[in-house]
């Protein structure tokens, strides 16, 4: 490095060899796809500095910067907690903790989904002027709401603070399951992101989607309201997800059934993304 | 980065799907599909033959210039050179570090300040923390914004856009430089310096590819000529040969006409 230095003033460019083939055959249209991942990965460091600045700039010029997130999350669920306590007939003391943590953990899975749908339509200059690998774009995605999702977690802590809950050892069991979910939303970049660069009418279906599945699964509401018919719950992809970070997180161990469908809905979502993403990675360019 | 840098293009084809009204919607193919015309809409798909078969190969030391009227398939072979589009036939191989100037606006986000634009620059490079360090003392200086470098580039002035995309463009020095035309042009005051350090890049890469519609350009930089027409290569040669066959008369010497 110090002779390259020496030879020249500027910097110089990262040495690389590319070979590009068409027709490509499966097995290699497998390989460049893993690459591609790969590459996305070892990126990491881009990923973070742009979800950073993703997020800077959406609070620049006001004053609590990010903690607008923070606050706008505690006025929604301070108020819907008193509300629907009233309307459901609940103890604010219950429901209140439960609703803080489902509110602040769907709106993490809301806002994913939504926004994988514009992951590589979002960054069409990037991805127009330089050859970059495309899963940058689905770290850069989830790297942006984990930080939102940090942001609100201090709505949960002081509600959890006000109300004296205290979840336990437990709690260390949601590890595994936001592992499942960081896995799981690189995953629906990577699908809705190529298929909405190809389809421009999915954006917003995926948003009614979204609407009519916060309803259908327990997130305002606890499931033992549904009586009997809880066993429909199992159909529920969302719920099954959901669970396995929030029932830990509440100071309950989610049974094995729950976590059962919960990794079987991820190999489900993780091969689909596969499948898309090895005929579209060497397109999305063309479709932008 | 001991290797020689080279460029081997072998019987490339990129076709550009059109899509447009109709098949962009979801709705409408699905519907296609139910009603059994989806085979029949595959086929007349509408695509746009941007690149036809072709074939070159460039090493070290060559510097190729590529001519054509619009739309003959420039700016699409520099693309696919970059590896941004991918050959639907054929074969690409690009041998050592690129950089390619195609748009100064890479990278560049009007609300962030040119020095957090000139570090995502130097991140999108891969660079290491004292190069990225090395970058921003290197492009402040050229682009000499003075305080502005810490303001939001909304604030700039178009023509501080222009500097500071030129020079963090030109700040990072490749074997294989990918240059389209645009970048040649520029204000009069600014062109003076912009074009000595082009010139420096330039002599510094190893194989330089350049878009244009100046033939001057092509004649004072280059070696080697390539004439596309409708994606295909009309004629491949010596500067002088290629440029008398496209402009259709024989060249006068230090003729400098922008076509």
């Amino acid at each position: 490095m110090n002779q390259a230095m020496q030879a020249s003033m500027n910097t110089l460019a990262r040495a690389s060899v590319l070979d590009l083939e068409g027709d490509l055959s499966l097995a290699a249209g497998h390989r460049l796809a893993l690459r591609d991942l790969t590459d996305g990965l070892r990126l990491w460091h881009l990923a973070c500095t742009l979800a950073w600045l993703d997020i800077r700039l959406r609070y620049r010029g006001s004053i609590l910067g990010p903690f607008w997130l923070t606050l706008s999350t505690a006025i929604m669920v301070g108020s819907l907690g008193v509300l629907y306590a009233t309307l459901f007939h609940m103890d604010v003391h219950d429901y209140l903790p439960f609703l803080a943590l489902s509110q602040v953990l769907w709106a993490f899975l809301a806002t994913m989904v939504s926004e994988a749908c514009t992951c590589f339509t979002q960054a069409e200059g990037m991805i127009r002027a330089v050859r970059m690998p495309l899963f940058l774009h689905a770290v850069r995605l989830l790297v942006r709401n984990v930080l939102v999702l940090a942001h609100n977690v201090a709505v949960i802590v002081a509600v959890y603070i006000y109300f004296e809950v205290w979840p336990g050892w437990h709690a260390f069991l949601a590890l595994p399951g936001f592992a499942v979910w960081g896995v799981d939303a690189l995953a629906v970049c990577l699908l809705l992101g190529a298929f909405c660069a190809r389809f421009r009418d999915i954006v917003p279906i995926i948003g009614s989607v979204m609407m009519i599945a916060f309803f259908l699964t327990p997130v305002i509401w606890q499931p033992e309201q549904l009586g009997r018919n809880a066993v429909m719950l199992k159909y529920n992809p969302f719920y099954a997800l959901l669970e396995i970070v929030r029932a830990p997180l509440l100071g309950h161990v989610p049974p094995a059934e729950t976590w059962l469908a919960a990794v079987l809905y991820s190999i489900v979502l993780c091969g689909a993304s596969w499948a898309l993403f090895v005929r579209a990675r060497g397109r999305v360019a063309f479709w932008l | 980065m001991n290797h020689d840098a080279r460029i081997t293009v072998a019987g490339v084809s990129v076709f550009f799907p059109l899509y447009h009204g109709n098949s962009r919607s979801l709705k409408k193919t699905v519907m296609a599909a139910a009603s059994g015309r989806l085979g029949q809409d595959r086929q007349s798909r509408v695509v746009v033959q941007a690149l036809r078969d072709i074939s070159f190969s460039l090493g070290s030391g060559d510097r190729l210039g590529l001519i054509g009227g619009n739309g003959a398939g420039k700016t699409t072979l520099l693309r696919t050179i970059a590896g941004i589009y991918e050959p639907v036939m054929g074969r690409v191989r690009v041998q050592g570090s690129l950089n390619a100037l195609l748009d100064t606006s890479l990278g560049m986000n009007i609300e962030c300040t040119g020095r957090e634009n000139i570090m995502m620059r130097g991140l999108y490079g891969g660079l290491s923390r004292p190069e990225l360090h090395r970058l921003e003392e290197d492009v402040a200086e050229f682009a000499g914004l003075g305080d502005f470098i810490d303001l939001p580039m909304r604030t700039y002035s178009s023509g501080m856009q222009v500097r500071l995309g030129f020079a963090m463009a030109t700040a990072i020095r490749p074997q294989i430089l990918l240059m389209d035309e645009w970048f040649l042009a520029g204000d009069a005051d600014f062109l003076e310096r912009a074009r000595k350090r082009l010139e420096d890049m330039v002599r510094g890469a190893e194989i330089l590819v350049l878009s244009t519609h100046q033939t001057f350009v092509v004649q004072e930089w280059c070696t080697r000529a390539l004439w596309l027409d409708q994606g295909r290569i009309r004629e491949d040669g010596a500067p002088g040969d290629v440029l008398a066959s496209y402009l259709g008369h024989p060249l006068q010497p230090k003729e400098a006409v922008a076509i």
